[in-house]
């Protein structure tokens, strides 16, 4: 391994994390107020995400003990990893263990606090990355297998992202079963209804505010701030369905990654809550039909 | 205009008020006056609320509970007293169990009185407090420099 083959990850790391959380705040600004004129209201200003996440900057601290701040602040630095490795097309197996590694890392910040509605957020977060995982690993094999389908190498494959460049057409002609699958997953990962059971955008749950319960003033802001990194690497995972070899497929993907949001809105708008085992069997179920079938048939081809 | 005013986080207890004040402190939040506008946001949580919105009078069982809360809302935190119960105690003063308003239990920084306290008294209730939440935000920013 090169020297640059490190540098590059590490800065794209860096340029990510000043990038994704513009880019989330704006999305997040987007969904309050799409969701406000869902519900006939007119909501908030565009930039209201960024007016929080100031207002709890400017918190007092208040700390429920010193090591919940350095999960966090570790999940946050993972996330940026995980979104640099992406964006410059590096090992998508990687970037999704990467991500998975700083869901975990969010998990044991809750449950530092021994509060009991902390607790039970991070129970619930637990059940998500079971449900979710089987899927996002899927979906990383099935591009591996897509693109030794396309690419001109004879049955070899890639994981990096960057390989999409070099394709003759995009993944998602093979791989559509998996991309509805992800679609499907996605909920969970975006923290959308039905499955935003861990730690929900909406007042009003009976476990008060799950994982974040125990957290305030700056380091809430930093969990504000990580979910926006997240939803800009998830957007990119759907997007990379849809890269090919001409330099214009990327607004291609970029618009599809949007209607995905608006869509993930519009289901957030539309269902109620479901309770984990539920979530459970369908996302399985999901990773089972979409992926499962989908690597079976292309194993085969 | 700091950001303090920009977000106000509000967090609802019925302290032994009739319900027609949570009502209406719900009704603030729905799409016909949506205070979302704002940035108003219902939490659950004290640790994220800046405003508290007591509604109902203060008695013996809730006067733990209602400092409980406000010991738990962090700096800077402003508390607006929802309907006459909360300013005063209202009709139910002379109760036998009632000990008044919210005042008796903690510092209430606005009243918003009323029976029941109307959407748009609540609006300009909370406004106000925006304004000493910004206040007490900058008196923390210029402690903080002093020290």
């Amino acid at each position: 391994m090169s020297l640059m083959e490190l540098i590059i990850p590490i800065l794209a790391s860096l340029v990510f994390a000043v990038v994704a959380p513009v880019v989330g705040c704006l999305l997040a600004g987007v969904d309050r107020i799409l969701s406000a004129r869902m519900q006939g209201r007119v909501g908030p200003p565009l930039l209201q995400p960024y007016y929080d996440v100031r207002k709890l900057m400017g918190k007092e601290r208040v700390d429920v003990n010193t090591v919940q701040g350095a999960y966090v602040v570790c999940a946050f630095i993972f996330a940026c990893l995980a979104g640099g490795i992406f964006f410059s097309g590096g090992n998508l197996l990687m970037c999704v263990f990467i991500i998975t590694l700083s869901s975990l890392f969010l998990i044991m910040a809750a449950w530092s606090t021994r509060s009991p509605y902390a607790e039970v957020g991070a129970a619930r977060e637990t059940m998500q990355v079971m449900s979710y995982e089987p899927m996002v690993l899927l979906f990383a094999v099935a591009f591996y297998m897509a693109t030794a389908l396309i690419l001109p190498t004879e049955g070899i494959g890639s994981f990096n992202v960057g390989a999409a460049f070099s394709l003759d057409f995009p993944v998602i002609a093979y791989i559509w079963p998996v991309f509805l699958g992800l679609l499907f997953i996605l909920t969970i990962k975006l923290r959308k209804s039905p499955f935003d059971l861990s730690m929900s955008h909406h007042a009003h749950q009976e476990i008060v505010r799950g994982i974040t319960t125990e957290m305030s003033g700056s380091t809430l802001a930093l969990v504000e701030v990580l979910h926006w990194c997240e939803n800009v690497l998830f957007l990119g995972w759907v997007s990379i369905f849809f890269v090919w070899g001409a330099w214009w497929s990327v607004l291609i993907a970029i618009v599809v990654a949007l209607a995905v949001y608006f869509l993930e809105i519009l289901i957030d708008n539309n269902f109620a809550r479901v309770k984990w085992q539920f979530m459970l069997k369908s996302a399985w179920a999901v990773a089972l039909v979409g992926g499962g079938i989908n690597i079976a048939v292309l194993a085969f081809v | 205009m700091g950001y303090a005013s920009k977000s106000p986080w509000v967090i609802h207890y019925d302290g032994s008020s009739c319900n027609g004040c949570d009502i209406e402190v719900l009704a603030t939040l729905c799409p016909g006056f949506d205070g979302e506008r704002f940035g108003v946001v219902n939490t659950g949580n004290p640790k994220h609320a800046d405003i508290f919105l007591v509604t109902g009078s203060v008695n013996a069982q809730n006067i733990d509970v209602v400092r409980e809360i406000y010991d738990q809302m962090i700096e800077p935190k402003v508390v607006v007293a929802c309907g006459i119960c909360a300013c005063s105690g209202g009709i139910f003063q002379d109760c036998y169990n009632v000990l008044g308003g919210v005042d008796k239990a903690i510092p209430v920084d606005v009243y918003a009185p009323g029976c029941a306290v109307r959407p748009e008294t609540l609006i300009d209730a909370i406004v106000e407090g925006v304004a000493v939440l910004d206040e007490k935000a900058a008196q923390m920013k210029s402690a903080e420099k002093a020290r």
